[in-house]
């Protein structure tokens, strides 16, 4: 195989990864988890006030937007 | 809103308190530099007839200051911070923490001491002579033994994405510097680098790009993913996105250094690929700043009462617009009209000064009264004042430098109908002088803006301990 044609195939081995990456992170089942990863940062400081039942309740995660 | 003293995990705050003390100190000090040889520009004299204090040793030693010694002071405070917050876990690698501060401490002194003296190794942002690069190299080691050992006994299952941006960010710069540093040493302080001619210079511009890329773009961006939402007291608006940002601007940040090589002896398809690629990274960055932005959606009102916030937002509108006009220049084009013109120093400084110092100094106001046991900084309407100064400063020099830069390029390609050139070097230089002024009084607004914020910080540091409340805003 000749240097330019592994160049095209690199380029599109490339190209699928990003594709597999942006199936992967938009795909449904994982959007439940990325909440809960994007209020991770929220969560110690709820357990450190002192209304600690807030933390108990689940229904003060925020959610991030479905669509983008 | 203090958790420093009550929360289980017992984290090492020292070397963040240390590192955010020294990040405000050197921007001052950084900044300050600027000023000066912004004022020797116009006024040649103020270099006082002496060697240590010409425009050409300052330069560096301006650059250096605020993006090695502000800059990164600023990463490694909020790297340390939020490596632990997010993973549960104190720092790993117990001393070699407090070395990786005190070891960048000694190699800021030492370029503050060498630059003036006139050693350097005359490639840009890489000015440093080899034994500090040796330092450099060994420090950024340790850093990333204790920011990757951190990862690695975290308490927490996922790795939130603003520790993506920092290690894709500390992984790249220990690869470039090591890779641009390789030299020759001749003597104790000169050294020849072992790349040589247009490969030197590619070598040069990747690293130099991708310091911009890495150290100024991804290490700030993590910046951004975790302070925006917390003064937002918003999630992430798309944690998504996130992934697919991170992955698509680590990905394609690497191919745009030849874009500073246009029109050079670098080869033709090189450059070509520089600028598409460039061009290309147009809509990550974009996708990161949206993504940074519409974290307020719902949330739009508290830019009303929070300037810590607002310095956070307009950082990220300033990312916009720099890597708006980024791709823009780097085609060829419109390159060699803007190329070697103050329309580049103007570029570098909407950056720097708006998106690098803004979201460090946006992240700074939040972390000094959590490291510091207040719940807010000393004085809230200084840091209205100065959110307000450093935004007038950005604008009066970038507008001047924007001004400025087109007239020189015009000035420079103007031909007369014989072929010769309209104007002599020196006649464009003289038409630049009343926006040399502009952007001067400008640095000086920014520099104003950092003494407020050095005498606030040293006032919340001062207070008694949890003397200074929190605000609530309903």
């Amino acid at each position: 195989m000749d240097y330019g044609t592994l160049r095209g195939f690199v380029a599109l081995l490339i190209l699928a990864l990003f594709i597999i990456i942006v199936v992967w992170s938009y795909s449904k089942k994982r959007k439940s988890s990325f909440d809960d990863v994007a209020n991770s940062i929220f969560e110690e400081d709820k357990i450190n006030t002192e209304d600690k039942k807030r933390h108990l309740n689940k229904d003060s995660k925020q959610e991030t937007n479905n669509n983008v | 809103m203090t958790t420093s003293n009550m929360s289980a995990v017992d984290y090492n705050f020292d070397v963040v308190r240390q590192f955010t003390v020294m990040t405000v100190i050197w921007g001052t000090f950084g900044t300050l530099v600027g000023v000066l040889i912004a004022g020797q520009l116009i006024w040649p004299a103020l270099n006082f007839d002496t060697p240590w204090l010409t425009y050409s040793r300052l330069r560096p030693l301006h650059t250096n200051a605020v993006i090695f010694a502000f800059g990164t002071s600023a990463l490694f405070a909020t790297s340390y911070y939020v490596v632990q917050r997010t993973c549960q876990t104190r720092l790993f690698g117990g001393k070699l923490v407090a070395f990786t501060f005190w070891g960048w401490q000694t190699i800021i002194v030492a370029a503050i001491i060498s630059l003036p003296l006139g050693y350097t190794s005359s490639k840009e942002y890489a000015e440093l002579e080899w034994p500090i690069d040796i330092l450099i190299a060994v420090v950024w080691i340790s850093y990333a033994i204790v920011f990757f050992g951190t990862l690695v006994k975290r308490k927490t299952s996922h790795i939130y994405v603003a520790n993506w941006f920092f290690g894709g960010f500390i992984l790249t710069v220990a690869v470039l510097h090591i890779g641009n540093s390789m030299v020759i040493p001749v003597s104790g302080m000169k050294s020849y680098s072992i790349y040589s001619g247009a490969i030197d210079a590619m070598m040069q511009w990747w690293y130099g790009h991708n310091a911009v890329g890495f150290l100024l773009t991804a290490g700030f961006l993590g910046i951004m993913y975790y302070f925006v939402p917390k003064q937002a007291e918003r999630p992430v608006y798309s944690y998504r996105l996130s992934i697919v940002h991170f992955w698509a601007l680590v990905s394609l940040y690497i191919w745009a250094g030849p874009h500073h090589l246009h029109y050079t002896a670098l080869p033709d398809w090189a450059q070509s690929v520089g600028m598409v690629m460039s061009i290309v990274l147009f809509l990550p960055s974009w996708g990161g700043m949206i993504n940074g932005i519409m974290t307020l959606s719902g949330a739009w009102h508290k830019l009303r009462h929070d300037p810590i916030l607002r310095f956070l937002i307009v950082s990220l509108s300033f990312y916009g617009m720099s890597t708006f006009e980024g791709p823009m220049m780097a085609i060829k084009s419109v390159n060699a009209l803007s190329h070697y013109t103050d329309w580049t120093i103007g570029h570098v400084h909407s950056g720097a000064l708006g998106w690098v110092a803004m979201i460090s100094i946006g992240a700074m106001y939040h972390l000094i009264p959590i490291l510091f046991n207040q719940g807010r900084m000393y004085s809230i309407r200084l840091i209205n004042v100065h959110f307000w100064l450093h935004t007038a400063g950005i604008v009066l020099y970038i507008v001047a430098m924007w001004i400025s830069g087109v007239m020189q390029g015009l000035m420079w390609r103007a031909v007369n109908s014989d072929g010769t050139l309209t104007y002599s070097f020196v006649e464009s230089l003289t038409a630049s002088y009343p926006f040399y002024f502009i952007r001067f009084v400008g640095g000086v607004l920014v520099v104003i803006g950092f003494f407020l914020m050095a005498y606030n910080m040293f006032k919340t540091i001062g207070a008694k301990d949890n003397s200074l409340k929190s605000v609530e805003i309903t």
